[in-house]
């Protein structure tokens, strides 16, 4: 037994300037504990694990997998009195391959909004490479999420501890959950194609991107593919989008649409303007009667 | 030049000829032989392109709608002020109602007089979407830059295309004392003044 756990990849669960957003959310993974026996588990932040914080700051710890959580900054943040950008150097030398885990960690998020100048993500700043990125590069891989997504994070470990590869996009995301748009599946698509806008915040019909600030359509991740809590998600309950995994997040007036006379200011992901503005004026001109009414009479 | 080519060419002189004959003689009172005459065509010939006379109006609309946004596409695609552009607007549209009067008589008189020959088939945007696309980016990028205010598409929309669209009538009525090329100028003023941030 003892033998099998050490030849299991070391995993290093490491936190830097962090809300412990990610660190939750991923115990909401029903099969945590089966994720997690695939690896020896050398430090984790709440979870009793072989090693101490003492040891981690004394860089004593062995990882193979260094599991990143929050936004990074050189200097002016110290735990046990080391720097914590040191600890993140030490490990992110020993690992043979590095996750990002959240938003901040891969490209600075809410955090960064403190310090912009000093905070950032560990390889990325909003998009631009860090001067870190060229060394870290090849065993980077980013999952960002405000907070991440369980099953991202399982989907990521699991590929690892087989040995697979995953193929990423030009930030390092794996394409396999970010190659979608959140608009791919969300159950307002077709209130979507037909302009129907919904009435208020959580109610089934209509969809939230003309008023609500949705952003679904041009943010990347699969909350609607890959269900929050295998049950639902933002969009399908009628909540916006905040657009939580993109490099720019947060962005201010989450729950409102920006736009320029009307037209929204940023288009669908990918779409030209024109296209979507010609559709947009045809689409407009007809009044489906199956989406003006309530898809449940709720008081009969 | 090979026969689709040839189609086309006939499908547009067709549009031509009924875009004139509707705007000078009306709508109601112009009929498919009289369309088919002045082509040189047989009628049985004519609804080998257009099925009916509805159809063809709805194909006018949309024909005059394109050619208009191709020429507001260029002012578009130039990288010049939101001052600058309206003034190209406005001449372009002015310029349209001297060289080619039918067109825009055609969206006044016939177009938005006579609704129910458009209710199945051109509703609401479908038929006209080529100059409003147009209208819409001109406005989404003037509003980007800072250089005009905010607000709702409607209310700018209505401001210059109501403006431009009135003056057009008037010259049409035969009551304008000048010739329209001379408002250009002060409208293109009166539409950045009343537009800008
Ligand atoms: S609510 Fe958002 S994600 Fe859903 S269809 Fe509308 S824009 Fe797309
Ligand atoms: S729906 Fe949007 S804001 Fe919500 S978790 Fe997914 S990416 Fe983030």
């Amino acid at each position: 037994m003892g033998q099998v756990q050490h030849s299991k990849p070391k995993l290093l669960w490491l936190q830097s300037i962090t809300c412990n957003g990610n660190t939750h959310s991923f115990l909401n993974h029903p099969d945590i504990f089966s994720v997690f026996s695939g690896f020896e588990v050398v430090h984790h932040p709440v979870l009793e694990s072989e090693y101490t914080f003492h040891d981690l700051a004394a860089l004593k710890i062995p990882c193979d997998i260094l599991i990143l959580e929050g936004s990074f900054i050189e200097k002016g943040l110290t735990k046990n009195g080391v720097e914590v950008s040191k600890m993140i150097t030490h490990y992110g030398n020993e690992a043979s391959h590095i996750i990002t885990a959240g938003t901040c960690a891969t490209f600075g998020g809410i955090f960064k909004q403190k310090d912009p100048e000093q905070i950032s993500g560990f390889c990325f700043d909003i998009e631009q490479q860090t001067e870190r990125y060229e060394k870290f590069a090849s065993k980077l891989i980013s999952l960002p999420g405000c907070p991440i997504h369980p099953r991202w994070l399982a989907y990521v470990l699991m590929m690892l501890s087989q040995g697979k590869k995953i193929a990423i996009d030009r930030l390092h995301r794996p394409v396999e959950l970010y190659g979608y748009t959140v608009h791919t599946g969300c159950t307002r698509n077709e209130y979507f194609e037909w302009k129907v806008d919904t009435k208020g915040y959580g109610l089934k019909e209509g969809c939230l991107f003309y008023e609500q600030g949705c952003q679904g359509p041009y943010t990347r991740g699969s909350c609607n593919k890959i269900l929050w809590n295998d049950t639902s998600s933002k969009t399908r309950i009628g909540t916006p989008c905040f657009g939580c995994t993109e490099p720019q997040y947060p962005k201010d007036r989450l729950f409102v649409t920006r736009t320029n006379m009307g037209i929204p200011a940023t288009m669908p992901l990918g779409i030209p303007r024109r296209a979507y503005l010609t559709l947009t004026g045809v689409v407009k001109s007809f009044k489906i009667k199956r989406f003006s009414q309530r898809l449940l009479e709720y008081d009969q | 030049m090979n026969s689709v080519d040839k189609k086309a060419l006939k499908r547009e002189s067709i549009i031509q000829t009924a875009l004139q004959l509707f705007s000078t003689n009306g709508f109601h009172k112009t009929t498919i032989p009289d369309i088919a005459s002045k082509l040189g065509m047989s009628v049985g010939n004519l609804y080998n392109y257009f099925s009916s006379k509805d159809l063809l109006a709805q194909e006018i609309i949309r024909y005059t709608s394109e050619v208009l946004g191709e020429k507001i596409r260029e002012v578009n695609m130039l990288d010049v002020s939101a001052e600058e552009k309206i003034h190209k607007i406005v001449e372009i549209y002015f310029s349209m109602a001297k060289e080619k009067p039918e067109m825009i008589e055609y969206f006044l008189r016939v177009y938005l007089s006579n609704r129910e020959v458009f209710s199945d088939g051109c509703e609401g945007m479908v038929c006209v979407s080529g100059f409003i696309t147009e209208i819409m980016i001109f406005f989404d990028d003037a509003v980007s830059s800072g250089e005009l205010r905010n607000q709702d598409f409607f209310s700018a929309f209505g401001l210059f295309m109501g403006y431009l669209g009135g003056m057009v009538f008037l010259k049409g009525e035969g009551v304008l004392p000048k010739d329209i090329a001379y408002y250009i100028d002060d409208i293109s003023r009166n539409i950045y003044y009343a537009l800008k941030a």
